[in-house]
């Protein structure tokens, strides 16, 4: 008994003071996400005026949609090509950024200032490059080779993929950098002692001691993947090319049609499937740990 | 020694090259925007008339422009009410969202990073399942409150979201970290309130990881284009984020002067806070 209120008593006080730094925070966070969220997953079970139950027929409308179909393959698609790509060519900055340390300040800069560059102002460079009689088609043609339509065929996706690599670069080089740094020294002096060469301090010190960074570096990675929209569709509109028709495009076509019953259900399916992808990513890489 | 010092600065100058491609293609897309605000309405006509107006022959983009003049961007500042309008727009969104950030989240990370209460983790988990969330997730529930509270087609469907959103908390609660107990213990004994406790040692050491969330909040804000096309239907609120693609067709001068000054704020504040923006980020990185 006393024991309990020696333990309670601070936390008590804290507690109190906790509540009120919190609480306009909280207030927002409850109004503005958790609480129309709950209506959102409740919408998805009910008709369009939201008062007879409606069991899954929401959810199978939605999977059985030609238009989710294609834009959820799409985007997984993409995640799939371009999250390698990006932990790939990230951590290769990163290497070269080690290498030549301390300079390269001004690499640093270069490679990071993308992600602050708005969309909006890359729109018509993009336009220039790509187009069919773009720049690089004149520079194709030039040196004899033939155009390429870039936003008409499946090489928009690539565009897409590229944007997405030339976005991210910085932000993921500056992870590995810290995991990097993370790694202690010793380890790599113990190595070096025993006679390892590059190639197996790589394997043995450096790639296991990055497996953390590893996980939080997909799981950032994977949340940004979803802002190419904003290039796609600036560049190629509501219904581009059908290679680069995600998810988001989907979504803000049922909004402009106020689909807002399927909207709720396909709402609740990604949510539903991207925590399980963390929780996954999260555990996988703990236990490797 | 010597071959061995030779193959050494062979192999920087290596990662140099290497990384000097990957930062080129940036370079070019600076240049491409400031040089083509600086060139003449015919100039760029015929080097991009190709590609917006579908004349023959393919685009020709000159290295320097052959006549530099200031005509088109002296004409977005006198003769463009709308730019005004839309830039208006834009930094009335962006200044009270950030404001917003740094009122809510603030003590609310310093409440999860340095007081201890019951239920702090949950607390924190829950911010950061939040702040995983991409807009694609959170965009039915921001509609279904905005047009609850009769927030559509107003600045503040786009604001209130920015403003209660997740990250600001996350980065500042990590910045807060770096301040020390025992320095509130003895504020304590000296009878400082909390609240007191907050503002004069909190806010002060907490400065880097505010800064951080701030950076990345302007940045994230001014660059948004999702929320303020959903949320608002009416052309004259929208911010120059959605103005420019349109302007792209018919008038390539204003497209290319307005086009570099959205990107001259992000680029400054980019500039002045690169060093909080990888703190930022790195906030994600540092163990606990």
């Amino acid at each position: 008994m006393r024991q309990e209120r020696k333990r309670k008593q601070p936390y008590g006080r804290e507690g109190r003071v906790a509540a009120w730094f919190l609480l306009p925070s909280l207030a927002g966070t409850l109004l503005f996400f958790l609480l129309p969220f709950i209506d959102t997953v409740r919408r998805s079970f009910f008709s369009a005026k939201g008062t007879r139950f409606e069991g899954l027929s929401l959810y199978r409308s939605v999977l059985q949609n030609d238009a989710f179909q294609l834009a959820s393959a799409n985007t997984a698609k993409f995640i799939a090509v371009c999250i390698p790509l990006l932990l790939l060519a990230s951590l290769l900055a990163a290497f070269l950024m080690r290498a030549i340390r301390p300079a390269g300040r001004w690499f640093k800069t270069g490679l990071l200032l993308p992600m602050a560059v708005p969309v909006a102002s890359v729109v018509v460079v993009w336009k220039v490059l790509f187009h069919e009689k773009g720049l690089i088609n004149a520079f194709l043609l030039e040196n004899g080779f033939s155009a390429v339509d870039f936003m008409g065929t499946d090489a928009a996706f690539w565009v897409l993929i590229l944007t997405y690599l030339w976005k991210n670069i910085g932000y993921d080089m500056i992870l590995w950098l810290v995991g990097l740094d993370g790694i202690p020294h010793r380890q790599y002096e113990a190595a070096a002692v025993d006679g390892a060469g590059v190639w197996r301090t790589f394997l043995h010190v450096t790639l296991p001691g990055l497996m953390p960074t590893f996980g939080l570096v997909a799981i950032l990675s994977l949340l940004n993947s979803f802002k190419v929209f904003r290039e796609a569709y600036l560049v190629a509109g509501p219904y581009p090319h059908e290679s680069i028709y995600l998810l988001q495009h989907l979504f803000n076509n049922w909004f402009v049609n106020l689909d807002i019953g399927r909207l709720c259900a396909a709402a609740t399916i990604l949510c539903t499937v991207l925590l399980c992808i963390i929780l996954a990513i999260q555990r996988y890489f703990k236990e490797e740990d | 020694m010597k071959a061995g010092k030779r193959k050494k600065i062979a192999g920087r100058l290596l990662c140099v090259l290497g990384l000097l491609m990957a930062c080129l293609p940036l370079w070019w897309v600076l240049w491409f925007i400031a040089e083509g605000s600086l060139m003449g309405l015919s100039e760029l006509r015929a080097a991009l008339g190709p590609v917006l107006a579908d004349t023959e022959g393919t685009a020709q983009w000159p290295a320097l422009p052959g006549q530099p003049t200031l005509q088109p961007l002296a004409e977005l500042f006198l003769d463009t009410p709308q730019f005004f309008r839309m830039f208006w727009n834009s930094v009335g969104i962006v200044a009270p969202a950030v404001l917003g950030q740094f009122l809510f989240a603030a003590p609310a990370a310093w409440a999860l990073s340095r007081l201890r209460f019951r239920g702090r983790r949950l607390l924190f988990t829950l911010y950061i399942v939040l702040m995983l969330l991409p807009f694609s997730v959170t965009m039915v529930p921001n509609y279904l409150v905005a047009n609850a509270l009769g927030l559509m087609d107003t600045h503040w469907a786009v604001i209130l979201p920015f403003a209660f959103s997740a990250f600001p908390v996350f980065i500042m609660a990590r910045g807060f970290d770096a301040v020390p107990r025992p320095l509130l213990e003895a504020a304590a004994i000296d009878g400082a309130g909390a609240f007191t406790t907050f503002v004069r040692i909190g806010l002060p050491l907490g400065v880097p990881g505010i800064l951080s969330a701030l950076v990345l909040g302007f940045l994230e804000v001014w660059n948004a284009i999702e929320q303020p096309m959903l949320f608002l239907r009416e052309p004259s609120l929208w911010p120059l984020s959605l103005y420019l693609p349109q302007i792209t067709e018919e008038k390539l001068g204003l497209a290319m002067a307005s086009s570099l000054l959205m990107l001259a704020p992000a680029v400054f504040v980019f500039l002045f806070g690169q060093n909080y923006l990888e703190l930022g980020i790195q906030a994600a990185g540092i163990k606990e």
